[in-house]
């Protein structure tokens, strides 16, 4: 695209780059899919929330390092004697791009609508009982308890405008079921830094910097040209090839060609997402297994062999090509509960696995099935066949069973599979969020994705108390206890955390954020 | 005449209705729309709640029924995906894939025919052995390998072509084109080669088949006899006997081109139909694959009808839409 | 075979007769003297030769999980390995040899390959001449039917029927079923080729003198089927069986890439393409190359035979 302009542009560029950054940039942004609506509480998927985030603007903001930050909310508190409101000091001077003027009513018809019957947010607000403007910029947010880390929760609900929003019919989130789109899926009216210029669904987006933007600095770059390539190869060749700046999904195998290939460089940061394997707990016997009398998994002994057989590193580095953290616990470090002590994971022992095997009844092994995604995480499948040899060694026969995360996620949440890959981010930052899906038993509200059935509940008491335990420190004993558990249970067999690789032209700065939502304010040009 | 082409468009209707019918049997085992919609932090009891608002718990038959009483109102819902009208999505993809099959399709018919006279002619040559031979590495391999290869040749070793997309399009009315502009044409190139392979291969060997088979003929020795230039012979009459068949095959495949478009408009990132599926079945988007599917079916109903229609015309021998040369 | 007599001086003994005669047939003339095929043909049997020996030839086994060391990995051709062994054409990003998967890939996709061609010719076949000889009715139907599949891709049929398959098969079977589901899949998406021609063939033989004057003597149809129509037809299916089957191995390795096909602990040579294509900018080019040059090498010499027997079998054009 316009690739012989650019390569014009840029040779003009780089022979003038003595005269400093030029005053108009443009970005071309690529990555593997299309936010899939421009709708702000429609869907709750990071892709979507990206780019959000560059047209609208959230309460709360995380930096890199994952640390909340104040965007339209200045400051946030809790209400002095009610530990059940949380007051939230909105920032003022704050413009939409129609013009309309920032203030707390808008905040109350946003968070309304994220807790609406449509909204793929409302859960993320559940605790919310209701929203009240107590002036044109302080709001109080009453809870149906005490919520000690609700404001963990505000980090991808967008702000909306009251005005624009009725005008336009957009009380409702857009409904699936309605058979009608609704104005907010290809139009926007956002505070953020950047106005909406032209969408073309799956093919390209443009964005121009908002010059009424409050941030004192104006962003460097001033158009974002974000172009969504499906094929991975196409995507490494299209910088290559100087068609596009930016490249947000590296495959990994790429980084070291990208890196060392002349006006290209990658950024290297841990994302917020562990990989593990998860295991049917139970006395029922397995389906997938030879095994017909009982449920090896249910043995400790052969989950602590399972364990040992594991080779984190010898995954790291021929599978991930050095792009992993492998770790011992289910829980990325930067989430409130991660302790270096949790993360630390056995060296791999196929003989003491040996031995373990045999004291647990199975000298000879097992045979089962091992369900895995094939396009959903960095190499997922090579990690999920890469174990298959491992535990061939320790004599359990496995199957692969290589799906679509589309096919995989059904056979996953009807607890139809004995032995699965699956990955888990944590937009909250804090551990409960884990337990709340992973560790409690499976409930209509809970434990959705603890699809291995694992129950302990004694669990599930400390697990619900950390949602209204406004003690941080109690709290967070608890969290400890709870990890304690996990882990000493070998509920689930932690791999790594996934590290997020952006290739670039050489000149362009921009870190990686550990949600995988760069923001393009924060790239800088250099020489 | 009217009688037969209103059976035959009868039987049409029938193919439509099969294929819809089909395609929605298939649409329940790719896998489930619902946990691709809802996100992460959705619980067990939100994903049953959306499952029956959008009818996906009804028997199938049912939603079946549903989706073709709507389709008849040229109703096709909204992509779960993008959550825009679904007849709307693929009106805007559809002049790409258009434009990127009729080029192709192009493409395949000159080369084919030019180089499938050539082999014909001079059958025992070398040159032919050679083109007869490489005509088969390109159908050797598969197509997202080709395209991928021709991408790291032209677009990142060479520098010549662009890697990915359309280009710059130009808007003429509903119809966007990517023919009116000097970077439209030069994405167009890559892929449209890509595409092209398959067909030109079969296009090829079919010329060169029926022109040896119609040099044959007593008609031609005929011509020959009666003292006429090998040249006229070639051309005049040989040729104009073997494009018959030919036209009608390369009609029939520009149906076929337009299907096989999925995995060269993926790899090329080219907004058309074809990677607008591709990305639908991905999540299980079944609104989109729904009308997508109709839509290649109608294409190829469309297609045979006419070719029908025209032999009826053209032989009046073949009644009951029996059909040679096929 | 080996001591077969090819001076014409030696005398020929009776029981070698028929094969002296086939040696010197029209068959065997065309083949003799088309160096192209013979090429072709003895690449395609040693590619064969190569598949159905693989576990008694390859130097490893990399289908068997246990024997491989992760380690091992991303080895380039003929060096030395982290654990010390020693790979030809190296090993790719699971520590498997390459040569060694190439060898037990090529079965895989064979053997999905021809199956899968034959199911579609015997199907494709068998419906063509009903359609053709039968007319009416069943010609309707049966011609209906191959519209709407021809109305699809054979990728997307294909891609539909693994999905279907996949529905109905309990997830712990499918792995096992996966290989007869692929061949189930490609040859329902490939019998109405073969149907198209057949029928258009037997139509043909229908009109004519040999075949009216069977009818009227009451030969039983089946018989007038396979004794007359189908010699007849059997060049032109032979050469799409030939060009299906090179087809079939491209388009499992499509629906590889498009992330359905054998489990990848058992890699045909079109999932081994699929990740080495991954490896296409990294500098591990022996993954990918090896493999792919193997599949064009198989499809192109199928192919070549498949070209040299139609020119061979149709006596007009010799």
């Amino acid at each position: 695209m316009h690739s012989s302009l650019t390569r014009i542009a840029a040779a003009l560029v780089a022979t003038t780059m003595l005269a400093g950054v030029a005053n108009a940039e443009t970005l071309r942004w690529a990555r593997a899919s299309d936010s899939l609506t421009l709708d702000p509480h429609s869907q709750n998927q990071g892709v979507t929330h990206t780019l959000g985030h560059h047209i609208y603007e959230t309460l709360l903001d995380r930096d890199v390092d994952g640390n909340l930050q104040p965007r339209l909310a200045t400051e946030w508190y809790l209400k002095e004697g009610d530990p059940t409101v949380w007051v939230f000091k909105l920032r003022e001077g704050v413009t939409f791009h129609d013009g309309a003027e920032f203030t707390a009513d808008d905040v109350v018809f946003s968070i309304e609508r994220a807790k609406s019957e449509h909204s793929n947010m409302r859960q993320l607000h559940a605790e919310v009982e209701s929203v009240a403007a107590v002036d044109d910029y302080t709001v109080e947010f009453q809870m149906v308890g005490p919520a000690p880390i609700y404001p963990n929760n505000v980090t991808n609900t967008f702000i909306m405008d009251r005005g624009w929003s009725e005008e336009h019919d957009l009380q409702e989130v857009q409904d699936f079921a309605s058979g009608e789109s609704n104005y907010a899926v290809l139009n926007a009216n956002g505070t953020g830094p950047y106005v909406l210029t032209s969408r073309e669904v799956d093919v390209q987006t443009v964005l121009t910097a908002f010059e009424d933007h409050w941030a004192e600095e104006p962003p460097a770059v001033t158009e974002i040209i974000y172009l969504p390539i499906a094929d991975a190869a196409t995507r490494v060749a299209a910088l290559l090839s100087g068609d596009v700046d930016l490249v947000q999904d590296v495959p990994v195998q790429d980084i070291e060609r990208l890196s060392s290939t002349e006006g290209f460089k990658v950024e290297t940061g841990p994302e917020n997402r562990i990989i593990y394997f998860g295991y049917r707990f139970g006395e029922e016997p397995l389906r997938s297994s030879n095994i017909t009398d009982s449920n090896p998994f249910n043995n400790p002994l052969v989950r602590e062999a399972m364990e040992l057989a594991l080779d984190r590193d010898a995954i790291r580095q021929v599978v991930m090509r050095g792009n992993s953290l492998p770790t011992g616990v289910a829980t990325p470090p930067f989430v409130n509960g991660w302790t270096e002590e949790l993360d630390a994971y056995p060296a791999p022992n196929v003989e003491r696995a040996r031995e373990l095997m045999a004291e647990a009844g199975y000298p000879d092994g097992f045979t089962v099935t091992l369900d895995t995604p094939n396009n959903r995480y960095v190499n997922d499948e090579a990690v999920s066949t890469a174990f298959v040899g491992m535990l061939g060694q320790i004599g359990i026969q496995v199957t692969l069973a290589s799906r679509p995360v589309a096919e995989h996620s059904p056979i996953i949440l009807a607890n139809e599979s004995d032995f699965y890959l699956l990955g888990w981010g944590v937009p909250t930052f804090d551990s409960a969020y884990i337990f709340n899906d992973l560790v409690h038993t499976k409930t209509e509200t809970h434990g959705t994705y603890n699809v291995g059935l694992y129950s302990n509940p004694e669990l599930d008491e400390k697990i619900i108390s950390l949602g209204t335990e406004t003690d941080l420190d109690v709290r967070n004993q608890t969290i400890a206890e709870i990890w304690e558990v996990v882990k000493a249970d070998r509920v689930l067999l932690p791999v790594h955390n996934q590290v997020l690789n952006y290739a670039m032209r050489e000149g362009i700065n921009l870190a990686v954020h550990p949600e995988d939502q760069p923001r393009m304010t924060t790239v800088t040009f250099s020489e | 005449m009217l009688a037969f082409i209103l059976r035959r468009l009868g039987q049409s209707v029938l193919v439509m209705l099969v294929v819809a019918f089909i395609a929605f049997m298939v649409f329940r085992y790719v896998g489930d729309p619902v946990v691709s919609m809802v996100g992460q932090d959705a619980t067990t009891g939100d994903i049953e709640q959306l499952r029956t608002r959008l009818g996906l718990n009804d028997p199938f038959y049912v939603q079946f029924v549903r989706f073709v009483g709507n389709a008849l109102q040229g109703q096709f819902g909204i992509s779960y995906r993008l959550q825009q009208p679904v007849s709307q999505l693929i009106l805007e993809r559809l002049p790409a894939t258009i434009e990127l099959a009729f080029a192709s399709a192009l493409i395949a018919l000159v080369f084919g025919v030019v180089l499938g006279i050539y082999t014909a002619l001079k059958p025992r040559s070398f040159s032919s052995a050679v083109i007869m031979t490489i005509s088969l590495v390109g159908v050797s391999l598969p197509t997202f390998l080709i395209g991928i290869g021709l991408i790291y040749l032209f677009a990142v070793e060479l520098k010549v072509l662009p890697s990915f997309g359309r280009g710059q399009v130009v808007q003429l009315g509903w119809w966007r084109t990517g023919l009116l502009t000097e970077s439209g044409w030069r994405s167009l190139i890559l892929p449209a080669i890509t595409l092209s392979l398959f067909q030109l291969t079969l296009i090829m060997r079919l010329v060169r088949a029926e022109m040896l088979e119609v040099m044959r003929t007593d008609y031609i020795r005929f011509a020959r006899a009666r003292g006429l230039s090998q040249r006229a012979i070639n051309f005049g009459h040989a040729l104009r006997n073997t494009l018959v068949p030919v036209i009608t095959i390369a009609g029939l495949q520009l149906g076929s081109v337009i299907a096989f478009a999925i995995i060269t408009e993926t790899v090329f990132q080219w907004p058309g139909v074809g990677s607008l599926f591709v990305n639908s079945v991905q999540v299980v988007d079944v609104p989109v694959m729904a009308a997508y599917l109709v839509f290649v079916a109608l294409v190829f109903v469309v297609i045979n009808l006419i070719v029908d229609i025209l032999y009826f015309i053209v032989d009046p021998r073949l009644r009951d839409g029996a059909r040679t040369g096929r | 075979m080996t001591d077969l007599p090819h001076s014409p001086e030696q005398p020929v003994p009776a029981r070698t007769s028929r094969l002296a005669t086939f040696w010197r047939s029209d068959l065997v003339w065309s083949y003799r003297h088309s160096p192209v095929t013979i090429v072709a043909s003895i690449v395609a049997l040693a590619l064969i030769l190569m598949a159905v020996l693989a576990p008694w030839i390859a130097p490893y086994n990399p289908f068997n999980p246990a024997t491989l060391n992760l380690m091992d990995g991303m080895t380039p051709p003929n060096s030395a390995s982290y654990s010390d062994r020693y790979f030809l054409l190296g090993t790719d990003n699971q520590g498997r040899d390459v040569l060694s998967t190439i060898m037990y890939g090529s079965r895989v996709s064979l053997f999905v390959g021809i199956m899968a061609t034959l199911f579609a010719m015997v199907m494709g076949v068998g419906l063509g001449l009903v359609a053709g000889y039968a007319g009416g009715l069943a010609d309707a139907v049966i011609m209906r039917v191959a519209d709407v599949q021809l109305s699809f891709p054979a990728i997307l049929i294909a891609l539909l029927i693994f999905g279907v398959a996949r529905g109905i098969i309990p997830p712990n079977h499918q792995e096992g079923a996966a290989v007869w589901v692929l061949i189930l899949a490609i040859g329902l998406a490939n019998w109405a080729q073969f149907a198209r021609t057949v029928r258009g063939a037997t139509m043909v033989e229908r009109q004519k003198d040999y075949v009216a004057a069977a009818r009227i003597l009451g030969v039983n149809p089946i018989l007038i089927l396979l004794r007359h129509v189908l010699p007849n037809v059997l060049g032109p299916v032979l050469v799409i069986g030939t060009i299906g089957l090179a087809l079939a191995i491209i388009e499992e390795a499509t629906l590889s890439y498009l992330g359905v096909g054998v489990p990848p602990t058992q890699p045909s040579l079109g999932t081994l393409i699929r990740i080495g294509q991954q490896f296409l900018f990294s500098g591990e080019w022996w993954i990918l190359l090896f493999p792919a040059v193997t599949l064009v090498l198989l499809a192109l010499s199928v192919n070549l035979l498949g070209d040299w027997l139609r020119d061979a079998l149709n006596p007009k054009l010799r």
